[in-house]
Order: C-alpha cells, then structure tokens, then sequence
C-alpha cells in the first residue's frame, strides 16, 4: 500500500493537520479525520453534489477531490456556514421557511452550493436559480421548494461574502 | 476510499511533471481538474500507480492574448474562461461553450487542458478547438511541440500524447471583422454530454457573402468533427441565399455517428443536422447585426 502523506490545511477556520493516504477523498477526510459528518456522500463519482463543500471559496465536489490536493487550502463546510450558537445560516433559515427539504441527505450539498451562488449572483433570475441548482440532485422534493428557498434567501438578501469563512 | 492506492506526486513546474512522466511510463496518469479522471478512479475502471498531479504548476495557469493568438495555460479553470473578458472578446465560441460543461462546482475544477486530454467525443471544447483549428502545445522532457487540432484527437479517449507528453497550452486563433458563433447542443438533462452538438462560426464580407465559416460537430463520432464539405460548399455564397437546413444535413451526412442506449445513430444524425443549422443561423445573425 502507498505510504501516508502529511496534509494540513484549515477547516471552518481551523487548522487541520493529519497523515492520509493520497486515495483518500477530501470528502473522506472531512467525515473520518475531521469529525465533520454533515459533508454527506451519495453518488461518490460526482454527480450528486451532496458532499459539495468550499475550497477557498469556490464549491466543489469534496468526493472529486483528494485530500492532499487540498494542502494548504481553506475548506468550508456545511458545519462552518452556521453561526454555531444554534441558530441557522440565511440560507437553511430559507430552506426551512420554503419546505426545502425532507429527508435532508442532500441538503449540506444544497446550502453550500446556494450559498456560494447567492455570493455570485445576489439577485439571480429563475432561470439562474435553476441553472445554479443543477448540479445539485434531490430525490424528495420535487425541486419546486428548493427554487422557493433560493428565492426567499435572495430577496432577504440574505448571504453577505463576509458569512463565508 | 474508493480509488485504488497510488503514490502522489505534486510538481511545481511542467519540466518535473515530464520527468516524473517519463520516468514511470504507462504506470503514471496526468491528474487535473479531475472532474473525468477521479469518477473513473472512484468506479475503478482504471488504476494507476502514480498519480501527477498538475494543479501545482502555476505556470500551466493563465490568458494571454497576443499576434492573433489566444494562448490559454492547460490548467486553467473553466469557471475562469467563463468569466475573461479577453476569451469573451477573442474566441467568443469558447466563452459560449463554456457553460454547456457539467455544472458551475464541475467548472470550478475542471480544466481546459483537461478536457482536451480526456478527448470526450461528446464534450464541448474539443469540437471548439477542431472548428476554430486551435493549436496544441505539448511539452515532454525533450521539448515542446505544436500538435494541430485535427492531429490531437485519434479516437474516443485517444489522442495524439504519448506517456511522456504533458498538454501545457492551447492556441487559438482570433476571428476579426465581421464575425458571428453560437453553440447548440441536445443533451437529455441539463448539464449532461451531449447526444449531439455544434459549435459554428461565420465570417462575412461587407456584401454579406461568407468569408469563412467554421462547423464543429460533438458526439457525431469517435472524435469531434469537422464539416468541411459543408463549410467549402458556403464559400462565397450570400447568406440571403444559403440554405441552412441543407448545409446541415450535408454536415451530418458526413458523419458516422454511435448508436448507443441514448440514441440510435439515424437519430443522431437527424438532430444532428438541426443543430448544425440552429447554431449557423445564430452565428450568421450575430455576424450581421454585430
């Protein structure tokens, strides 16, 4: 077997160091090394977009992505983009108000994901909205609370850059 | 862990990738966005003992626009070219093609470079660089070369890189003057490759006859193609008299394309031709009215 690598990089704003196998996801390492479970994985090749995570501030696949690539960088999960005194970010306050979720597997996946594209498009149309959900699958809903939710949180303009750590 | 184990080698400049290239052979696989390549390691449909991974290489990273040519850096990102305005200005079928790929998270990674080593008979950008007959720098330890477009590509996943050989740019020339290009494409969900799909550009004289055009078409064969006969047989012609429905079907006529479980081949075929003439009626009106 191939020897383990050293890795550091910083999660949620705080240092991570650990040894890992370089086959070893970035999505893998934030569940096992990390402790961070609300990364989830579904399709584990990257079509689903559960495990969508933020990499110095761009959303990507954490399941297309090996943790030794991420030597050095910012990570931001679904963990980081609450306040942490219990309460919700904008964006899950949205997808609670809308009926966003129900079995909620795939709704880290989907927070981050709206997250970083309510930053990039503050006041997105609905063909916007639908293009930035699709990369994102839901087996439950129907969608039609979703696009609500992304709705909601843009008109309360609700995701200033400065949530994102 | 899904992938099956290999050692990591991270090189910070294109030199050392080759090296480390050259020094493992067919044992080793290029590592870029991996938005293709980590999927195809995850399902095990292939494994490699050395994995190199290029997103360390800064020098691989970058737009520059100079004598006619936009060069682009092998490791630049997607979601970057989307979003240059020189690429928007110079090679505006690439900027237009770009958001046909995956999903913006796939974009942040992916790369262009990465697309077109993988050679996805039915992905985008290798039917941009075969229409707009790009050109292919490729560095291995004894050098660099050109590979012109419609060398690179072989076969479906093949292309003209041997072991050693490391994809470090890609060249496109600029289109001037009165200038028009539009991508088509039919995919089953949005986001997915293609079934089938064009991507077209016009040039016209002041009288409006065509001074050049360029038919790229995707998922229409083992590599993206390019319609000659159809393109030679719009030479000089005034676009008030072009009969674009034909120029399709003669395009697609050309053409051998699969027949899988998404698609039969007449299928492809049929469309195939449509959006050939979709996508020059949109390059003909953006030539005309820009």
């Amino acid at each position: 077997m191939a020897d383990a690598v050293p890795v550091v990089m910083t999660v949620n704003g705080q240092s991570r160091k650990a040894q890992v196998e370089a086959r070893k996801t970035l999505a893998d390492f934030l569940r096992e090394d990390c402790g961070l479970t609300g990364t989830h994985l579904g399709c584990e090749h990257g079509v689903c977009g559960a495990c969508t995570v933020l990499v110095d501030g761009d959303a990507v696949r954490a399941c297309l992505l090996f943790a030794v690539q991420a030597e050095g960088a910012a990570v931001t999960t679904i963990e980081g983009l609450t306040p942490g005194d219990g309460t919700l970010s904008p964006v899950q306050e949205a997808f609670r108000e809308a009926h966003g979720l129900q079995c909620g597997f795939c709704t880290p996946g989907f927070v981050v994901s709206v997250t970083a594209f309510l930053r990039d498009h503050p006041n997105p149309t609905d063909d916007e909205i639908r293009e930035g959900l699709s990369g994102n699958l839901c087996r439950c809903t129907g969608y039609q609370g979703i696009v609500n939710a992304v709705r909601l949180a843009a008109g309360e303009n609700l995701t200033p850059a400065s949530t994102i750590v | 862990m899904k992938p099956a184990p290999f050692e990591y080698h991270a090189p910070e400049r294109v030199a050392d990738a080759a090296v480390l290239l050259n020094q493992f052979g067919d044992e080793a696989k290029v590592l870029a966005g991996g938005q293709s390549l980590v999927p195809i390691m995850a399902l095990r449909l292939a494994r490699f003992e050395h994995v190199v991974d290029l997103n360390r290489v800064d020098e691989l990273r970058g737009i520059e626009r100079t004598n006619g040519t936009v060069r682009i850096g092998a490791m630049t990102r997607q979601a970057d070219i989307e979003r240059d305005p020189t690429v928007a200005d110079a090679v505006p079928l690439l900027a237009k093609a770009t958001p046909f790929i995956g999903h913006f998270q796939i974009r942040n990674r992916g790369t262009i470079g990465g697309s077109l080593a993988h050679a996805d008979p039915a992905a985008e950008y290798p039917a941009v660089a075969v229409a707009l007959d790009a050109e292919f720098e490729v560095t291995n330890p004894g050098g660099t070369r050109a590979v012109p477009a419609d060398e690179f590509f072989v076969s479906t996943f093949m292309t003209a890189l041997d072991t050693d050989d490391v994809l470090s740019a890609v060249r496109f020339p600029v289109w001037n003057g009165r200038r028009g290009f539009a991508v088509e494409e039919v995919a089953r969900r949005f986001g997915d490759f293609a079934l089938t799909g064009a991507v077209c550009g016009v040039e016209l004289g002041d009288d409006d006859k065509v001074a050049r055009s360029a038919i790229g078409m995707f998922g229409m064969g083992s590599t993206p193609l390019r319609a000659t006969e159809a393109e030679a047989a719009m030479a000089g012609i005034s676009v008030t008299g072009l009969d674009l429905e034909e120029v399709g079907r003669a395009a697609a006529a050309q053409t051998d394309p699969p027949d899988d479980i998404h698609a039969s081949a007449a299928y492809r075929r049929s469309v195939g031709a449509v959006v050939v003439a979709r996508a020059l009626r949109r390059a003909i009106e953006e030539a005309r009215n820009g």
